[in-house]
């Protein structure tokens, strides 16, 4: 009986200290922030500009699972307290990204202990500027003004500006309920831009809409949009 | 005690007689559950069946056989060509794009299949059991699979590492066995001169199908020197989509010689040269014809195919796509329906293109006394590739409409396909919806308005899950090798040429005005492929080589305005399956319409994703688990 207990006692011990020594905590730190152009936010399609996130140590090369950024540039990760190293893959995103010497993406180092805030500065082709959209009428009207961020090599020229509405907050080329194509060769003048669509039947009715206006880079697959509107009629 | 005594010596003396044997006899034993490598390569039958094993695990996109986590239909069923009707593959028409790893091969298992083939050819050339014959066609069989191989490595990855030896394990540094990835030209390189290197050593024999035949070899070097050429030129139009050291993306200056390589090698097939192969052309029917070069195995247009066979290998093709009202298999049918957004594509038989007329320029419907009107004066492949509404499997036809369609043009209809129901008026039951659907969400029923006919067998008890079909799946095929050369010729400035290949193949469909040079046009090129090799696995490697995929799957949802324009151009976008379903007209009061038929564009509910192809799309990735093994390895573009 004595030995029971003691048998008992040590598997006790060993359950115990088994549940503290061989686990990790599990991550809780929240690494979040935007890609930002100076202080201007880029706004992208969501889901559609993925980063990387590598922590090394480990034994595997390789990031961790594929991420992306969300619609109005931010993201957010909870990771466990350590240090990582962030990229945009080449050719993803309607910006340039750091660039080594060799052509590879540029690492941000995060030194992460506890919540904390890193914005990513990257430089646009070109910026969406006095994005302005309003009703009247059952048709939505945008106008906007684009500006060239990069005219050296690197310049890429435009393929074209769509405005697209939807009834929900997702407004890209994939999720809209309708949209109004400007191909490259009708701008005339790339401070004065404007574009209209009719405002389908929505079913069930509601009152507003959501627009954006984006913006196609020739050469690249992601397109750069103006900040979110909701639009009420 | 005397009985313990004679057991004892009993035993004694058999141990003792046993322990007489020499110890070389005791120690080999020849083992009984497995033939060792010597016994393998010493008679043909047994070096055979090595070789079976690696035929029967050649890669493909497309296949009409199952397996658990790909049945052969659904490997057909994307791209908007057609709809899925099976609830547990919605997600192929919900899905917004794909990810990065689709269409890979996994990667040990592509290097354990290159592993076992240079074995086989190590063992095959050290044997010194086997006729000089054997040996010889046995040796050229296993480089064909493996630049097979290699052509499906390099269609999904680009270049990839080039092992033509087994590695052995060193027992220290594991670096002298991780290799970098070849050039993607490399490797188009070694598939043609491989072919080039083989074809004298194997038969010239359209008879031979199933095996490796001389043309099958000259066939891939024209399909990859074809597949190269385009990359080499259509790759200039998405720089993004290239790697500096030439792993992906091959140098456009070298499009011209690739060009010629594949025309030659096409050319070599058409003159007879490999073998008497022709277009399968035994009269009658023009789309019975088209439709039966898939089923006839003695055909003289298939050059090499994967076989099936009653008490061997077969696959449930037929089981999961046959029309479910003339199902031998109740429960398993019509999961694969092809697409408005396709069959707006067959040409009418004067060369011009025109939209299924479904109303006229006042918006209003048109009446059509039979189904199948609104299809005549089209291209014979439609009706052969496709089970249109009416259209006959076994003699019978196919019960396909969506409903009535009332005076006040509201529809009348149920969504259980084949039930019966009183019109508004009427009080005796009567069917309101075909048998075979379409009713949207109805699983295994048509969806789109069609049912596929290629491949589908009309042997009886080929529907049967137990028994199955034994329809080859073809891989290479002389329309293609016709296509093929059209399409080099053109590129290399012969339109004329393109335009004699091209039409032998129209011609056999029905389509008997003759295009001359000036007709022929990179459209035409993309065209006839999507028409002549749908569903035969070529869709997707031939929008990556044109790159033409993002544009094509461009990620923006498909109106019914974009499937009935730009037919026939290149690049026109199709992201979402589109039907075409047939209504009764139900108004007693007006004799002229009541009873006729009228169509409507309808896009299935399910199908509420869209394709994206990203760039990053073009090549597939290579696992993290890959680089991590092989450090050397460098990463795809865009991911």
């Amino acid at each position: 009986m004595k030995h029971s207990l003691y048998i008992l006692g040590a598997l006790v011990f060993a359950a115990a200290a088994g549940c503290k020594k061989d686990n990790y905590t599990a991550p809780s730190s929240m690494l979040t922030g935007h890609l930002l152009y100076k202080t201007d936010t880029i706004q992208v399609e969501r889901s559609q500009v993925p980063y990387q996130i590598y922590q090394y140590g480990f034994g595997k090369v390789g990031p961790l699972p594929q991420t992306a950024f969300a619609q109005d540039g931010s993201y957010s990760a909870v990771l466990s307290d350590g240090t990582y190293k962030i990229i945009v893959p080449n050719g993803q995103g309607p910006f340039m990204w750091k660039q080594t010497a060799a052509g590879n993406p540029d690492t941000v180092t995060v030194a992460l202990k506890g919540n904390q805030t890193v914005d990513f500065q990257v430089t646009p082709y070109y910026m969406i500027r006095n994005a302005s959209i309003t009703i009247s009428g059952g048709t939505v009207s945008a106008t906007c003004k684009l500006e060239k961020i990069i005219t050296d090599a690197n310049a890429k020229d435009v393929e074209r500006v769509s405005l697209y509405i939807n009834k929900d907050q997702f407004v890209s080329g994939g999720d809209n309920i309708a949209k109004k194509d400007l191909a490259a060769a009708d701008i005339t003048d790339m401070n004065n831009i404007s574009l209209s669509v009719a405002v389908p039947s929505i079913t069930p009715a509601q009152n507003y809409v959501y627009a954006r206006i984006g913006l196609k880079i020739a050469g690249l697959e992601d397109m750069i949009f103006s900040p979110l509107q909701k639009i009420s009629f | 005690m005397r009985k313990l005594l004679s057991i004892a010596t009993i035993v004694a003396v058999v141990l003792g007689l046993s322990g007489c044997k020499k110890d070389s006899d005791f120690l080999n034993v020849q083992p009984t559950t497995f033939l060792t490598t010597d016994q393998v390569f010493s008679d043909p039958n047994l070096a055979l069946t090595v070789l079976a094993d690696l035929y029967n695990r050649q890669e493909d996109i497309t296949g009409l056989d199952n397996t658990s986590a790909d049945p052969g239909w659904r490997t057909f069923a994307d791209f908007s060509e057609s709809f899925p009707s099976e609830n547990g593959s919605s997600y192929i028409v919900q899905r917004t794009g794909w990810p990065y790893n689709q269409w890979a091969i996994d990667w040990p298992t592509a290097y354990t299949y290159i592993r076992e083939v240079n074995l086989f050819l190590e063992r095959d050339s050290a044997s010194t059991q086997l006729a000089d014959a054997d040996k010889k066609r046995f040796y050229a069989e296993g480089r064909f699979l493996r630049a097979m191989y290699y052509f499906e490595l390099v269609k999904r990855y680009g270049g990839v590492p080039l092992i033509t030896h087994s590695l052995t394990l060193p027992s220290k540094d594991i670096t002298t066995i991780q290799f970098p990835r070849a050039k993607e030209s490399d490797i188009y390189d070694f598939v043609i001169s491989e072919a080039e290197a083989i074809k004298a050593d194997l038969p010239a024999d359209p008879a031979t199908k199933s095996r490796a035949s001389r043309a099958a070899a000259v066939a891939m070097e024209c399909r990859a020197a074809l597949y190269a050429g385009s990359i080499a030129k259509y790759g200039a139009t998405t720089p993004a989509v290239s790697l500096p050291g030439g792993e992906v993306g091959i140098a456009a200056s070298k499009s011209t010689d690739y060009y010629t390589k594949a025309l030659n090698a096409a050319k070599e097939i058409i003159a007879g040269t490999d073998g008497t192969y022709g277009l399968y052309n035994n009269g009658g029917n023009l789309s019975d014809n088209y439709a039966n070069l898939f089923l006839d195995k003695a055909s003289i247009e298939s050059i090499y195919y994967e076989d099936f066979k009653t008490g061997g290998k077969t696959h449930s093709f037929t089981t999961n796509d046959q029309p479910y009202s003339l199902s031998d298999e109740g429960g398993d049918a019509g999961r694969l329906d092809p697409s408005l957004n396709l069959v707006e594509q067959y040409e009418m038989l004067d060369n011009t293109f025109a939209p299924i007329a479904t109303v006229d320029g006042t918006n209003k419907p048109i009446y059509y006394t039979n189904l199948q009107d609104v299809f005549t004066g089209r291209d014979a492949r439609l009706a052969g590739t496709i089970l249109l509404p009416d259209g006959l499997y076994k003699g019978k036809k196919v019960d396909i409409w969506a409903g009535y369609v009332l005076s006040d043009g509201s529809i009348f209809t149920s969504d259980e396909a084949g039930h019966t129901k009183a019109l508004p008026g009427t009080t005796t039951p009567v069917q309101v919806v075909g048998i075979d659907g379409p009713v949207n969400g109805l699983e295994l029923r048509t969806q789109s308005g069609f049912y596929i006919r290629k491949y589908i067998d009309p042997a009886v008890g080929s529907g049967r899950r137990g028994q199955g079909s034994t329809v080859a799946f073809i891989r290479y095929r002389y329309a293609e090798v016709l296509l093929n050369a059209a399409e080099a010729s053109f590129e290399l400035g012969h339109p004329d040429d393109a335009a004699t290949y091209m039409n032998q193949v129209r011609a056999r469909a029905g389509l008997t005005t003759p295009l001359v040079a000036a007709d022929i046009t990179f459209d035409r090129i993309v065209h006839e492929r999507r028409i002549e090799l749908a569903f035969e696995g070529h869709i997707l490697f031939d929008m990556k080589r044109w790159r033409l995929a993002h544009k094509v799957w461009d990620g923006t949802p498909t109106s019914v305005t974009d499937i009935k324009t730009n037919l026939g151009v290149a690049g026109t976008h199709s992201t979402q399956p589109w039907g075409l379903w047939p209504y009764k007209v139900y108004n007693p009061a007006d004799p002229a319409t009541n009873g006729k038929w009228i169509f409507k564009e309808t896009k299935p509910a399910l199908a509420t994703g869209y394709n994206k192809f990203l760039f990053g799309n073009y090549y597939s990735q290579i696992s993290n688990d890959a680089i991590a093994a092989n450090p050397k390895l460098i990463r795809q573009p865009n991911q």
